[in-house]
């Protein structure tokens, strides 16, 4: 009897467990991109001195939800000349990778729904970069001119940047020594130093190609409104273009989860190692205390009874997180005693990991953000230039400087943060030789009649 | 037993999808089937646990398959190759060779059955916990036994890639 209980557990954690995660994730993803976009509103609005979305619900809160509905509702249009089956199949090819790809991330040590996947980074980066089927199929198959310029110019965007992003990677993974996600940020802990630090043009060659590979601003070629009118989505509508925009965003959380899991420690807190800055751990719950306490005190301001009763709840929502915040902090003070502070430590990493985790990501998607509202589109031969004649000469050469550093560093016996003293000057070094290549390119590039229009498909 | 279903599973899709590549009438239907077998065969490396081989097969097939997908937009007139002859008149070469091939592929499989020591060798499953990483595994047998055959097979890659660039570049 006992075994067949055993055996029964044993299943339920090993194949029905990750499925409930899985399911929750797909169910809830769509609300928390619903969001995202909300979020992105209301920062387009913050940054062009204008208010966004005001009118549903307090402060647009259920913008989001309306949009979705009016989403779902929308007539569902299929080009007669299409071609049926691929025009389906193409915008759930695009949301199906992205989703996939959430699988192998980890939020906490102990939060994975495919745990302990021996290629995980790989698996982050191969599968999500599937989704540009979705795209390709989904431009071809509309038969429309503007549709299939923008799937065409999106796989030679992906084609290009996948080069220099795959370079980034290979160099943060050269001091991981692992491609397993738990094993990178242990070794980020070990090192006690992000690897964004020690190799920062790494990083902003990914940061830079990972803009480029999710088809975001400056670098949205592909769906230019002014010159495509929506790119490979002019003739999606309704629940299928909502598709190709969870897949997007789902995307966008996917590299920001990479880089934040590669470059910026994971799931670890600044300074992870050093004990004396332990006081960092208080700052999580003063951060969500401050935020309850300014919306108790906008509450009177509000105009309508609901809007201050929304108010009230938030204040409360954030009260309550900051106590789940603070009670594996207080629990771990020396005051307490140890056997609690010991059975403390596993929620403590889960829930502060959680939160450094998500806040990190949020900082690199609100980056992304903030360069969408302020630069112009590139256009097209400019975007391949930057890919082919200085990104990926970069990050080549890169890899070869911060591998030889890493060998010094050995030779040395240098580690942590005495290791900048040896990668920072080999990533200058890098940045110049890439920049020498770059001026001597355009010095040898004959001067084309300012005239003569940009080839559109390059 | 699930692993046996999700294995005829995988084999299943990558034979249907295999045989439809070769028979769909449009070029890029074929292309997409063919992505459909891929992957399936990669389904099947990651159940036998060759996680690095599962994600390399992906990884390689999408940036393979998407130059197909640019060339077939760019190069092939649809309507026109709809029109045209699908199979070279080689039919019963090609039947006798398949036929052949089928012949050689049951021998093996048989004789696995009734003669020991002939056949394929049946190897018995090593338990999971002492299977050594999959990565480093590979990175192993590339970087050590065989670096010599590696180092050879990457130079000639980069001959060939060198050699389109020239054969491509008008002005150098």
């Amino acid at each position: 009897m006992q075994a067949v209980t055993q055996a029964t557990l044993e299943f339920v954690k090993q194949y029905w467990a990750p499925l409930v995660c899985g399911l929750t994730i797909v169910a809830v993803l769509p609300l928390i991109v619903g969001y995202v976009v909300l979020v992105e509103r209301k920062i387009m609005a913050d940054m062009q001195a204008r208010l966004g979305p005001m009118r549903v619900g307090p402060h647009g809160l259920l913008q989001p939800i309306a949009d979705a509905v009016k989403l779902l509702i929308k007539e569902d249009i299929i080009p007669e000349n299409a071609d049926k089956l691929v025009f389906w199949l193409a915008p759930v090819l695009s949301v199906g990778a992205a989703l996939l790809a959430i699988a192998g991330l980890a939020i906490g040590p102990a939060f994975q729904i495919a745990k302990d996947i021996n290629v995980g980074l790989l698996f982050v980066v191969g599968v999500s970069a599937m989704g540009i089927f979705g795209i390709v199929l989904g431009g071809w198959a509309s038969n429309s001119h503007y549709s299939l310029i923008g799937a065409l110019r999106s796989s030679a965007q992906l084609v290009s940047y996948e080069t220099a992003a795959g370079m980034a990677l290979v160099c943060g993974l050269l001091f991981a020594g692992t491609l397993n996600i738990t094993s990178i940020v242990q070794a980020q802990y070990d090192q006690g130093i992000w690897f964004g630090l020690l190799e920062p043009i790494a990083f902003f060659t990914y940061l830079v190609a990972s803009i480029a590979e999710t088809n975001r601003a400056p670098f949205d070629l592909p769906e230019a409104e002014s010159e495509l009118v929506a790119g490979y989505m002019t003739e999606f509508s309704g629940f299928r273009w909502s598709l190709y925009f969870l897949a997007e965003y789902t995307n966008m959380i996917v590299v920001a989860s990479v880089a934040t899991t590669l470059f910026l420690g994971g799931w670890l807190r600044p300074f992870p190692k050093t004990t004396w800055l332990n006081f960092i751990d208080f700052l999580p719950p003063i951060l969500i205390t401050g935020v309850g306490v300014y919306c108790l005190m906008r509450t009177p301001k509000q105009p309508a009874r609901v809007q201050q009763i929304f108010m009230l709840a938030v204040a409360g929502m954030c009260f309550a997180a900051a106590v789940v915040l603070a009670a594996p902090v207080l629990l771990r003070t020396p005051f307490v005693n140890p056997s609690l502070a010991a059975a403390a430590k596993p929620f403590y990493e889960g829930i502060h990991g959680g939160f450094w985790f998500i806040f990190k990501v949020s900082a690199y998607i609100y980056f992304f953000m903030w360069l969408r509202f302020t630069l112009p589109r590139y256009r097209f031969d400019q975007l391949m230039r930057l890919g082919w004649h200085f990104l990926i000469p970069l990050s080549i050469i890169n890899v070869l400087l911060i591998g030889i550093a890493m060998i010094a560093g050995q030779y040395f016996h240098l580690t942590g943060w005495s290791l900048l003293l040896i990668t920072i000057p080999a990533s200058v070094i890098a940045l110049i030789i890439a920049l020498f290549i770059l001026a001597t390119e355009q010095k040898s590039e004959p001067q084309k009649a300012s005239g003569a229009a940009p080839d559109s498909y390059a | 037993m699930l692993d046996q279903v999700i294995f005829y599973l995988f084999a299943a899709i990558a034979v249907i999808s295999a045989i439809l590549t070769v028979t769909r009438r449009n070029v890029v239907h074929s292309a997409i089937f063919l992505i459909t077998a891929l992957l399936a065969t990669a389904g099947i490396f990651l159940q036998l646990r060759a996680e690095f081989l599962f994600i390399v097969q992906i990884i390689l097939y999408v940036g393979g398959i998407m130059v197909l997908f640019v060339f077939v937009i760019m190069l092939v007139n649809l309507d026109v190759a709809v029109r045209q002859l699908q199979f070279a008149r080689q039919k019963w070469v090609a039947l006798l060779i398949s036929l052949a091939l089928a012949a050689q592929v049951g021998l093996m499989l048989w004789s696995t059955g009734k003669m020991p020591g002939q056949g394929v060798p049946v190897l018995a499953a090593a338990p999971v916990d002492k299977l050594p990483l999959n990565s480093e595994a590979v990175a192993k047998s590339l970087f050590e036994t065989y670096l010599l055959p590696f180092e050879i097979a990457s130079v000639l890659l980069l001959v060939a890639m060198i050699g389109a660039v020239v054969m491509a570049k008008k002005r150098i």
